[in-house]
């Protein structure tokens, strides 16, 4: 048993509702009781989507478990072949049809319906929402694209000559973070390129477009965490390579293309000279000076963790003081990546332990999920999003990719805005009494009141915690006093950086065990963080 | 259940239900959890679950706002169904560990899922022992939020049930004393209290306390009214311990309020005359605030679908305070005994139905093209989409609508999707 207060990722068989709910003519029936069907409102609330997931329900009850549970199960599954008449099923169980163990493959098999149906098996004692998408869009991807898998001796030949190389771009779903704008943006440029988009998938993709996934030239892996599995079968079945450079920043969007440039025999190096990002000017305008070596810690999916690091030290010229990800799976790579910044990676689903990384580094700016963006606001510090689990706010309704050269500019604004907003705050707050202990006057761009409409209803819920939410704002305990001399000495120092001194200050004094700060104190300190 | 109200045996048999028996689109109790633990200020909630559990909580608190929530899952692992003896180990592990991370809690309640029932973890022997390896500092109870058994807010129902035979017994010489049972907002709870104390009424205390060390007493003299209406096992509960049900209305709306206050005062043989001094001037402020609205809701049709089972007294103060014409008032479960005296109330000719199917009841809305419909917020988006005004029903449980001077707040919740539509030009 796992003691758990918030999780980043939902059960299993919520990937597999990502899967069908970004498909065309697909219908998943679940074996489930009743309270599982608040996984609509994810799809319906969080992504505004129109359209309810192509998801039934058998909802069975206790009375229903002495009974014929599998006659339930059968009848869902033939009533909603029937009024929705997909072009392929998903069957599978939850957590607590898992137990009951009913086989819903084998009963839905039993049908025999003129449909492909998929049998979706998703332990839900042992993994989670990402492995389940990735395991649902594999099993589709097999089930419908294996009959018209060439012999295993067979060798892709080379493209005819005058055709344009084409790909698929894999990984997209319902629920992802961003991914509708990064198909569009990669889509884009893969059109500049000279190279067409044959088949996204899952997003907007039918069962039929699986089913001539191999007609492709190659794969574009946008999100491994998704679509990774799919991609490596295709390869073994199809003899189709796959690109999983992830386009996140201007490098690696470059990387991007020469390997597309290599794998379509194409000639990059007018695009490579002619495409641009405003990033790189950016970042080398002086007034980004003050940017330099900002530590930041980055924690969220794989993927977009070890792309964020990259962008930072590389792009932003930040200081990755720390970084880590919910995503077990890609552990090794994680570990990788974060030797390339002397730090040891994080791998945890447990909020608490990133909580108590973040205060422990006191980085000067958190990359995270929203829940980062949670910790960083009762900490103080900027935070910005770029990860799943996502939230109503990262369903923007302008065009706002994370790939590719625009994916960069958005995310050069997106991370640099909280900074600079902190330092407009700063000359606001010197005309307030000093404010870094009044918990009430947390500056407004660290985060916004809680707008999701998950959000919304709580917060009008009958009664309130304010203290809970504002005891944790300072960083430092308040045990330390400062003498009379020392604090007249801390509002010398100019305004910007006397809240970062004297947590600083307090931080040291509080280490050693020093009950009161005194300048030697406040010097000692100033000289111990200048290191 | 024991019939007490000449109006209930009517009420069992005579309305026509459409009962349907098909997926249901509706929360489990867990997702009480949600209200009562901002209720109950020192009362922690364990489920002990799956990480299906762990989501759904929080997907419908949302609960990053908090620094740390005063509820969590225990999600069983793989191992955890190996064995019930392990799994009981693991239970008191998480229980140590948390309650050591916790020690402000004062009352700890173990909650039960699909998972923990199906597996049949017998959570009432884990509390028990629970509560002696941590007495006297926690006490620890449990109850059941499972989909498989509880329906969205029948989660409240079970834990106030399993909080009755803790209420300690009135002094036999205490005299009459008043509960109300079901949770309401604070600000709902201290309007009451001020009315009940113009009336003469009291004691009068509220289950579930702010506090779980205020836990209302209980004996043959005590009466209770319940809040809301979805509180059957509690009431159960409550009538064993000997306790009284005043037999009423919902204080949804100026009707309900007055006829749940009116249980109250008959019971305390408070004069008509005072009575009416009392309500007379709350019931003029809320009349003013409705008068507001009933222009804009007047002659609306109005869809219900099931999931709070608020719905029957919700339906009855639309229509017969708001004009509001009521198509279909679904709700997952009808206890007729305790909505004897909604019933009666209804317009004749709305369909009122039990349980669900939801596709048919997409259905039967569609073809009805109600003017406002309020469901799940599963629902609401789509149908907006297919040109439908929503309203989610999950708000009527978070806001404070009991009482006089909420029935104006209650009406504009139906009235603002409607305004919202006719404002916008895109
Ligand atoms: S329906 Fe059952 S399994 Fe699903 S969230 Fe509710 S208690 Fe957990
Ligand atoms: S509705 Fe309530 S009162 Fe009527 S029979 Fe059923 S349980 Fe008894």
């Amino acid at each position: 048993m796992q003691l758990t207060l918030w999780t980043y990722e939902g059960p299993p068989h919520v990937g597999a509702m990502r899967i069908a709910t970004a498909m065309e003519g697909v219908h998943y029936v679940l074996h489930a009781p009743q309270g599982d069907t608040y996984a609509d409102l994810l799809f319906t609330m969080i992504e505004r989507r129109d359209k309810r997931p192509p998801v039934t329900y058998t909802t069975f009850q206790a009375r229903d478990l002495g009974g014929d549970t599998a006659e339930l199960f059968k009848n869902a599954v033939r009533e909603a072949y029937e009024r929705f008449m997909p072009e392929a099923l998903l069957v599978g169980a939850s957590c607590t049809a898992e137990l009951i163990q009913d086989d819903p493959g084998g009963l839905a098999l039993a049908l025999r319906l003129p449909v492909p149906v998929v049998p979706l098996e998703l332990p839900a004692y042992q993994k989670k929402e990402n492995w389940g998408a990735s395991e649902t869009f594999y099993r589709l991807v097999r089930a419908l694209a294996a009959p018209h898998a060439p012999p295993a001796d067979w060798q892709r030949p080379a493209r005819e000559a005058g055709r344009r190389p084409r790909c698929n771009l894999l990984g997209p779903t319902a629920l992802g973070f961003r991914h509708r704008d990064d198909v569009k943006e990669i889509t884009g440029l893969l059109a500049r390129l000279g190279v067409d988009v044959d088949v996204v998938a899952p997003m907007g993709a039918s069962p039929s477009d699986l089913a001539r996934l191999g007609e492709a030239d190659f794969n574009v892996v946008l999100y491994p965490e998704i679509a990774l599995s799919a991609a490596q079968w295709l390869q073994r079945t199809f003899r189709q390579p796959y690109i999983d450079i992830v386009p996140v920043g201007v490098t690696a969007t470059r990387e991007f293309i020469a390997a597309v440039a290599t794998l379509s025999g194409i000639d990059a190096s007018s695009l490579l000279a002619a495409e641009q990002s405003r990033l790189p000017w950016y970042s080398r305008s002086v007034d980004s000076t003050y940017l330099t070596g900002k530590r930041v810690f980055v924690f969220g999916d794989a993927t977009h963790v070890i792309a964020a690091a990259r962008v930072a030290k590389e792009e932003l010229g930040f200081t990755v003081v720390g970084l880590g990800s919910y995503s077990r799976e890609f552990g090794r790579e994680l570990r990788e990546a974060a030797k390339a910044y002397g730090v040891e990676a994080l791998i945890t689903d447990d909020y608490l332990e990133v909580e108590a990384k973040v205060r422990e580094l006191a980085p000067e700016m958190v990359l995270g999920t929203q829940m980062e963006r949670h910790i960083a606001k009762r900490l103080g510090i900027p935070s910005a999003v770029i990860s799943a689990p996502v939230h109503v706010q990262d369903f923007p309704a302008r065009y706002s990719p994370q790939m590719g050269f625009e994916g960069a500019n958005v995310i050069f604004d997106t991370w640099v805005h909280p900074l600079m907003m902190g330092l407009e705050e700063h000359l606001l707050a010197m005309f307030r009494e000093d404010f870094e202990f009044h918990a009430g006057a947390g500056p407004s761009h660290l985060g916004h009141a809680a707008s999701a409409p998950s959000d919304a209803a709580p917060a009008q819920a009958p009664t309130r915690e304010p203290a809970q939410a504002q005891s944790t704002i300072s960083m430092t305990p308040a045990d330390v006093c400062w003498s009379d001399d020392a604090q007249k000495e801390l509002m010398k120092i100019p305004f910007f950086v006397r809240g970062k001194a004297r947590r600083n200050t307090e931080r040291f004094a509080t280490e050693r065990g020093l009950a009161t700060v005194t300048i030697e104190t406040l010097y000692d300190a100033k000289a111990h963080y200048s290191r | 259940m024991t019939i007490q109200t000449p109006v209930a045996s009517k009420g069992c048999s005579d309305v026509p239900v459409l009962r349907e028996r098909g997926q249901r689109e509706v929360f489990c109790g867990l997702t009480g959890i949600v209200w009562l633990h901002r209720k109950m200020q020192d009362a922690f909630f364990l489920v002990v679950g799956s990480r299906t559990c762990a989501h759904l909580i929080q997907s419908a608190a949302g609960v990053m706002i908090f620094a740390e929530p005063r509820f969590a899952t225990a999600i069983m692992e793989e191992r955890d169904l190996a064995g019930l003896v392990d799994a009981n180990d693991e239970l008191d592990r998480v229980v140590a560990r948390l309650l050591e991370r916790r020690p402000d809690i004062k009352l700890l309640f173990l909650v039960g899922s699909c998972p923990s029932e199906v597996i049949k973890l017998d959570l009432s022997r884990a509390a028990a022992r629970l509560s002696r390896s941590h007495a006297p500092a926690v006490r620890v109870l449990n109850y059941s939020g499972s989909g498989i058994e509880t329906t969205f807010t029948q989660g409240e129902d079970a834990c106030l049930a399993s909080l009755v035979p803790e209420l300690p017994d009135a002094a036999p010489n205490a005299g009459k004393s008043l509960i109300v049972v079901g949770a309401l907002a604070d600000v709902v709870e201290d309007q009451f209290r001020r009315l009940f104390d113009q009336l003469g009424i009291g004691p009068v205390s509220f289950l579930p306390p702010r506090r779980t060390s205020e836990l209302p007493t209980v004996g043959p003299q005590t009466q209770y009214l319940l809040a809301q209406p979805f509180l059957g096992d509690t009431a159960r509960a409550l009538d064993e311990r000997g306790a009284v049900r005043l037999h009423s209305n919902f204080p949804l709306g100026i009707e309900g309020t007055t006829n749940w206050l009116r249980a109250a005062a008959d019971a305390w043989g408070v004069s008509e005359q005072h009575f009416n001094t009392v309500v007379q001037p709350p019931q003029e402020r809320a009349r003013k605030a409705l008068d507001h609205h009933r222009e804009r809701l007047a002659d609306k049709s109005i869809f219900f679908f099931p999931d709070s089972q608020l719905e029957v007294p919700l339906a009855r103060f639309v229509s017969r305070e708001l004009g509001m014409r009521p198509i279909e008032i679904g709700t997952p479960y009808l206890h007729q005994q305790h909505l004897a005296a909604e019933l009666p109330l209804l317009p004749q000719n709305a369909l009122l139905s039990e349980g669900q199917d939801v596709e048919k009841q997409l259905d039967r809305c569609r073809a009805a093209k109600p003017d406002i419909v309020v469901c799940g917020l599963g629902l609401a988006n789509p149908l907006e989409a297919e040109g439908m005004t929503t309203k989610w029903s999950i708000e009527l449980l978070f806001t404070p609508i009991q009482g006089y001077e909420q029935a104006g707040d209650l009406a504009e919740l139906f009235a603002r999707p409607l305004v919202r539509r006719s404002r916008l030009e895109v």
